[in-house]
């Protein structure tokens, strides 16, 4: 059986091929054309939690809900600077280091957690454990991470290449915008591999999935290590640009629990639905923050709990996921 | 060096004591989340802000309202009470049919929803009951006054608790539904309303620890990611849903962070009660007391 092309399935290929194309040639020419401090502080930071959360959802999609994500992003950022400031290494050697140990720190949880079926409310609790040691550990080690107090990688005297430290908020921009567009281009990679079919099985079915050939702990495995190497990635990447991290604002089951908010929100099981989740989430708090000045203090959060609330309850696809579910069965 | 042997073993001795009485207020907060985990199978990520409710509440009429201590504790520990109702009816009730990792995932959303209205409407100050409770001296060795309380009244409402399900139709129907969630509902027992009932009482429990507690500690929106995580712990490392496993692990946890503290500060007994939570799960996955598969 043929199908019979019509224009407008032709202009839909089209749309799907350039669609991209055509989005990120506008995304690249923004700040040469757009060049408010303001508004570029707030597409950078969007797009550094946009691609955080879409490390989270990489594996949330898979029924892998972590509560731990918030550890990774806190061992990505204080690694580096700690790195920086006490031994003098440059981030291009102290990012790799940091990512070294998340994903050793991920490997040490995660393999004995898929290797004993530890699933569900469990593997939450365990990862949940995870953030909670990280941000004990940061806020013990005071006399080295500054404690609760934050922490400030020192201002390089020499290159700021090499110490990754730009004060032009376009470099800055550039290097958001390719780390995202890198984020989305993993998920299509997972998206089209064998992998995504066997971690669906999974998150279906364990025992028929094994059943059926799947090396379950494997599987699992890889795709929490690739999911906690972006986390921490991201967390490198936000200490750098911000120049200032404290153990609230990366780290500990506060920051985790914001990543599954803004997954669930945006849409876990679509592409580009952490992006949306990042883009209500941080717009709404700005927002508040300056319609209401300090009086706001409290107020984000309090939405966000009650949306969240309310989005599992009825919409658990997510703002983006639903919209294009709709679509999709308005074209069939 | 004898004499600094004999101090040194009094304070270990005051160390793990006081270790023992912080276990069992995390007993009590251990049973109420065993018994929501193991009756409705949900986990109630916000039950430490349930407590942090509580807790404000003590504040507010002790110290407020001038509401003696013996009457506002009741009262608390009802308000606690129909917290968790509430919470089930308007959180877990419409997600009963979904995936279990859902409903745990609405709870955080509470307990965003809880911490940062105790910051709207309470700020962020620290509050204390303003209470100072005489510390008791046994040979070399103090004990405080409200450590003590709050481990005799953990005990009792335990006890109580236990009798309740054992002696009343409605602790067996509960103890029923916890071990088969299918069947009881074909045996005429409504399930709904045995729901409502287990999280008013879980709640109650997260109430009666926040009078506790309130003795013990200052209470700040914050204060339930400190005590939050580590009552996971405990109802995990005990094997959710087992009420004998969580209260003994209860006691470990408190042992390991009271000793770690004494050797250095706080937190490192937290880091180190956390690392060995993680080993544990993978030596003993399903829980202290659990057999193996």
């Amino acid at each position: 059986m043929t199908i019979p092309v019509t224009p407008q399935a032709m202009s839909l290929a089209n749309a799907r091929r350039f669609g991209p194309v055509i989005a990120g040639a506008a995304l690249i020419a923004l700040p040469l054309v757009h060049r408010d401090p303001y508004h570029l502080h707030i597409m950078i930071l969007i797009l550094i939690w946009s691609f955080a959360y879409t490390s989270w959802s990489m594996m949330g999609r898979f029924g892998l809900v972590s509560l731990g994500h918030g550890g990774f992003m806190g061992v990505g950022a204080y690694v580096t600077a700690l790195l920086w400031n006490h031994l003098g290494i440059w981030p291009w050697l102290g990012i790799p280091l940091a990512l070294v140990c998340a994903g050793a720190l991920a490997v040490v949880v995660g393999y004995p957690c898929f290797r004993f079926r530890i699933t569900g409310h469990y593997f939450v609790l365990v990862t949940l454990a995870l953030s909670g040691i990280v941000l004990q550990v940061i806020t013990a080690g005071r006399d080295w991470t500054g404690g609760s107090l934050g922490y400030t990688p020192e201002r390089t005297k020499g290159s700021t290449l090499l110490a990754l430290q730009f004060d032009d908020k376009i470099i800055w921009y550039m290097i958001a915008l390719g780390v995202w567009a890198a984020g989305l281009l993993l998920w299509r990679w997972v998206d089209r591999s064998m992998d995504r079919y066997a971690l669906e099985a999974i998150s279906e079915d364990e025992d028929a999935a094994a059943a059926a050939g799947v090396n379950v702990t494997w599987e699992k495995l890889k795709i929490t290590v690739i999911s906690a190497l972006m986390t921490a990635f991201a967390g490198a990447l936000y200490c750098q640009y911000q120049m200032f991290i404290s153990p609230d604002t990366v780290s500990g089951i506060a920051v985790s629990l914001q990543m599954v908010f803004a997954a669930i929100v945006g849409g876990l099981y679509v592409a580009l639905g952490p992006t949306v989740g990042a883009v209500i989430t941080i717009l709404l708090g700005e927002i508040l923050r300056i319609g209401f000045g300090t009086r706001a203090v409290g107020w984000d959060n309090l939405i966000y709990g009650v949306l969240l609330v309310l989005f599992i309850i009825f919409l658990p696809k997510g703002i983006l996921g639903s919209a294009l579910a709709r679509f999709r069965s308005r074209k069939t | 060096m004898q004499a600094f042997l004999d101090i040194f073993d009094i304070y270990l001795l005051e160390t793990v004591i006081n270790g023992i009485l912080f276990g069992g207020v995390l007993a009590l907060l251990a049973l109420g989340l065993n018994l929501i985990f193991g009756v409705i199978d949900v986990t109630w990520i916000c039950y430490a802000e349930l407590v942090m409710i509580g807790m404000y509440g003590m504040y507010y009429l002790v110290s407020i309202y001038g509401v003696p201590y013996w009457a506002a504790a009741p009262m608390c520990i009802l308000l606690v009470a129909g917290m968790g109702a509430l919470l089930h009816f308007l959180v877990i009730a419409p997600l009963l049919s979904s995936p279990p990792i859902n409903q745990l995932l609405a709870t955080g959303g509470v307990l965003f929803f809880l911490q940062s209205f105790a910051t709207v409407a309470f700020g962020i100050e620290f509050h204390n009951l303003g209470i100072q409770l005489p510390v008791l001296r046994a040979g070399e060795m103090n004990f405080s006054y409200a450590r003590l309380l709050s481990f005799g009244a953990a005990l009792i409402g335990m006890v109580a608790v236990y009798i309740f399900m054992k002696r009343t139709y409605t602790g067996t129907a509960i103890r029923a539904i916890a071990q088969d969630r299918q069947i009881m509902a074909l045996m005429g027992v409504d399930t709904r309303k045995i729901y409502l009932i287990t999280s008013a009482l879980g709640g109650a429990l997260a109430g009666l620890a926040a009078c506790l507690l309130v003795l013990l500690y200052d209470v700040h929106p914050f204060i339930g990611l400190s005590i939050g995580p580590i009552t996971f712990l405990v109802c995990v490392l005990g094997g959710l849903g087992n009420f004998i496993g969580g209260f003994v692990a209860a006691f470990v946890f408190a042992e390991i962070i009271s000793l770690g503290g004494m050797f250095a500060d706080l937190e490192w007994g937290y880091v180190l009660a956390f690392g060995f939570f993680i080993l544990m799960m993978f030596i003993r996955p399903a829980g202290l007391l659990a057999r193996r598969r």
